[in-house]
């Protein structure tokens, strides 16, 4: 009888202690409510971000975040932004929407960073948006040209960085319009907004039919020679691309192995030299030729400005990683973030940073003006078309200007290029 | 006490709804991530314990028990986004996707278990292993509806408003999935020490002893499945709400080997096992990133060890359990039980999820 009746009472017992102790902590945590800005203290900035450190995408884009911090080193060492400190918090999510998800809520909820900062990957970011707007964390720069991150009606805090996939297969089309109008136009894209967003650039210059075969590409799986195949067997002469590098390099070699030798044009993602070229190794040389778009200074013009502080900045604070594309993406999405911060002024909340982007004064090292505003979160808004030669990938013809919209024109940019500020640190 | 000695169902009430109040005021005291991984814990739970069950209990071992879990989430996900577009609103919104996620995996567990009644051991093993490699696949080639890889965003609404404007989602989706994990808990308890659950025990042990009771060995293995499919389902339904999302990398072959990872280290057949199992999955990942960022590893080598480390950390702990513990941690924790029961001052040593444990073993000769 005592026996079953311990049995049943110490469970009970423990349970009510538990129940007990744990009613006691949300008293005493409940009365914390102080007006202070999350992740924000008056020495340090606490931001956050999701990258695929792991996985399918780690290829190239495992160099971005460690290349932001680098950059954030470097401004902390030269005093920080209004004497804060940035500190970065990357967490792996091996490019998995389901792992997104959980580092995401662990960046907010108990790490309790200010913002969310160039969140990599379309499939990945989108999980999180609703998430980032319940909980009205800024959702900047996210690393993907979706035009899913330009809702503002939807999303009021998240904000695009890339010129969008739709503008850059639009100055490619365009390109290919007037430098080879009689060429016949296949197109290889990620099963995504990524591809999805790409073919629709192609199309909005060259016509709903011109594309002769569009495939699509899962990242689980590495077999794309049925619709390289198909490309050859339709005698396609173009072959847009809008992949990750680790498929450039796959569709390239794919198409070498099939003796088919179609003009390629990537998009910015997906046309990194170094990284796609790493990708392939011996077969290097067979990206000799390759076209595609980007819209930030190039690593081979070296004397650029920009590229020239961000290899000094890289050798000194990244422990002299190779110089990358990847590299200078990272360096411009955090000279961006400190740009926004120091226009912000000292007063800094997650709303007053939100209002800052949106004035719209941004630059960053972009080859033309971010398109920020009221009713626009998209990122740069344009491209210029890059060809690699000699193992060197360096930009030809003019910048050009457009946006995702289907009718929208694609202009010629002729502003100056922006120029870095003394030592790389934005001011006000 | 003598009533509830006699009445198992009683009982199992009771616990449950102690442990279900515990829980409840649990969430008060943590914060928003961690009641976030709590609701993670409950949806894991009604998985692997509907598993341990089926492995343990049955003896049938399914490697696929994700693709389940998937059905589960996949089937909420269509069945809220359809609600919410309709506009509908309130406690609708997680009542009928989560039936509807059950449903709909039953009855898939339901086709998956008529094959699987015919085959043994490792032919089953194989057939669940298609499945969940499938999953991919599937999700591609119906990218319409299903999303692709990138999957599928999940409508969900903020908690209700009765409990105040500022009431956090993640502590709501910690009670869904705590009162759903309870239930299955309670359930599946109820089902262990039932007629049925001698039958199941009989079927595993000899099928052709079984068979000469009367027992109808493949109806019992059958329904089985179905009962640890829906288990499955309605895990697979409460992860879709509380992460707001499906996609198949969250159902990948590597989370369906940790779901029976997770019920052998917790101990195969103990449903407070599947607890231990469960909160390990959980516990582990997020325990490894914080060594990870405690520890100054350098760039290069963190990179190389975030992600992977877990999976090195989770093999250790398999290997320590099973040489250490054969009956895993719950075995392990009814030995200690059992030798500090003789010892007067033993009483602190009482465990919460030991009270729910179903000890198929020690009840059924007591009910014989």
């Amino acid at each position: 009888m005592s026996e079953h009746m311990s049995r049943l009472a110490r469970p009970v017992a423990a349970l009510a202690a538990a129940a007990l102790v744990g009613s006691l902590a949300a008293c005493s945590g409940s009365d914390d409510k102080s007006a202070n800005v999350p992740g924000v203290t008056d020495t340090t900035i606490t931001v956050g971000t999701h990258q695929p450190l792991t996985g399918p995408a780690a290829a190239g884009y495992a160099s971005i975040s460690p290349a932001t911090k680098a950059y954030f080193d470097y401004v902390n060492d030269n005093g920080g932004v209004y004497g804060r400190k940035i500190t970065y918090k990357v967490e792996d999510d091996g490019y998995n929407p389901a792992n997104t998800q959980t580092v995401v809520r662990k960046l907010v909820l108990q790490d309790k960073v200010f913002a969310i900062l160039n969140g990599l990957g379309t499939p990945t970011h989108t999980g999180v948006l609703d998430f980032l707007k319940t909980n009205k964390v800024p959702d900047l720069f996210v690393a993907s040209g979706s035009r899913n991150w330009n809702q503002p009606e939807k999303y009021p805090t998240t904000f695009g960085f890339q010129s969008d996939y739709t503008t850059e297969t639009k100055v490619q089309a365009t390109y290919v319009k007037q430098n080879l109008p009689n060429a016949k136009v296949c197109f290889l894209g990620q099963d995504d907004d990524f591809g999805t967003d790409a073919l629709a650039g192609w199309k909005a210059i060259l016509g709903d039919d011109a594309i002769i075969e569009a495939e699509t590409y899962v990242t689980s799986n590495t077999n794309i020679a049925p619709a390289i195949g198909k490309f050859k067997a339709a005698g396609c002469d173009v072959v847009g691309l809008a992949t990750i590098p680790g498929f450039t390099a796959l569709a390239v070699g794919t198409a070498a192995r099939l003796k088919y030798a179609p003009q390629f044009i990537s998009t910015s993602v997906g046309a990194d030299y170094p990284t796609v070229a790493g990708a392939l190794g011996d077969a290097a040389p067979l990206l000799e030729g390759m076209l595609g778009t980007n819209y930030l200074p190039t690593i081979d013009d070296t004397d650029n400005p920009w590229i020239k502080q961000f290899k000094e900045i890289n050798d000194k604070y990244n422990g002299g990683a190779p110089f990358t594309g990847n590299v200078v993406y990272g360096m411009s999405v955090g000279y961006l973030f400190v740009q926004a911060l120091i226009e912000n002024g000292k007063d800094l909340t997650r709303e007053s940073i939100v209002e800052t982007i949106k004035k719209g004064d941004l630059t960053g090292p972009g080859l033309m003006p971010s398109r920020y505003s009221e009713d626009d979160h998209t990122g740069y808004g344009g491209a210029q078309m890059a060809k690699v030669s000699g193992g060197k990938q360096l930009y030809f013809g003019p910048v050009y200007t457009t946006t995702d919209a289907k009718d929208s024109k694609v202009e010629e940019y002729t502003d100056d290029p922006t120029v870095p500020e003394k030592d790389t640190i934005p001011t006000k | 006490m003598q009533f509830f000695r006699t009445h198992t169902l009683a009982r199992h009430a009771a616990l449950a709804v102690i442990a279900l109040v515990a829980l409840v005021l649990l969430t008060y005291a943590l914060p928003s991530f961690r009641n976030f991984q709590l609701a993670t814990v409950g949806a894991y739970l009604c998985a692997t314990a509907g598993l341990t069950v089926l492995i343990g209990q049955t003896g049938q071992l399914s490697l696929g028990h994700g693709a389940l879990m998937a059905t589960g989430a996949y089937s909420f996900a269509l069945m809220a986004n359809q609600l919410g577009e309709n506009g509908s609103t309130g406690f609708l919104l997680v009542i009928v996707p989560l039936l509807v996620a059950i449903v709909v995996a039953a009855i898939v567990g339901g086709l998956i278990g008529l094959a699987g009644a015919r085959l043994a051991g490792p032919y089953l093993a194989g057939l669940t292993l298609a499945l969940i490699i499938a999953i991919p696949t599937i999700t591609t080639t119906w990218d319409g509806t299903l999303g692709g890889d990138q999957g599928l965003s999940v409508y969900v609404e903020p908690a209700p408003a009765s409990l105040g404007a500022s009431f956090p989602l993640e502590q709501w989706q910690a009670w869904i999935a705590c009162a759903a994990a309870v239930l299955v808990m309670f359930l599946l308890a109820n089902l262990v020490h039932s007629r049925f659950g001698r039958a199941m025990r009989a079927v595993r042990d000899d099928e052709v002893a079984a068979r000469l009771c009367g027992i109808a060995v493949g109806r019992t293995k059958v329904v089985a499945f179905i009962v640890s499919a829906a288990t499955a389902g309605l895990g697979g339904g409460i992860l879709a709400m509380q992460t707001q999302s499906v996609s198949p990398g969250a159902y990948s072959l590597s989370f369906s080997l940790f779901l029976v990872m997770g019920v052998v280290v917790g101990g195969v057949g103990h449903l407070a096992g599947a607890v231990w199992g469960s909160l390990l999955l959980v516990a582990l990942p997020d325990l490894t990133s914080s060594l990870l960022d405690h520890v100054d590893f350098s760039a290069s080598a963190a990179s190389k060890l975030d992600g992977n480390l877990a999976l090195l950390i989770f093999g250790l702990v398999l290997i320590f359990v099973i040489v250490t513990a054969p009956r895993g941690l719950q075995g392990l924790v009814d030995v200690i039980r059992g030798k500090v029961r003789r010892t007067p001052g033993g009483q602190a040593l009482a465990t919460v999820p030991s009270t729910t444990t179903a000890h198929p073993q020690s009840t059924e000769s007591s009910d014989v």
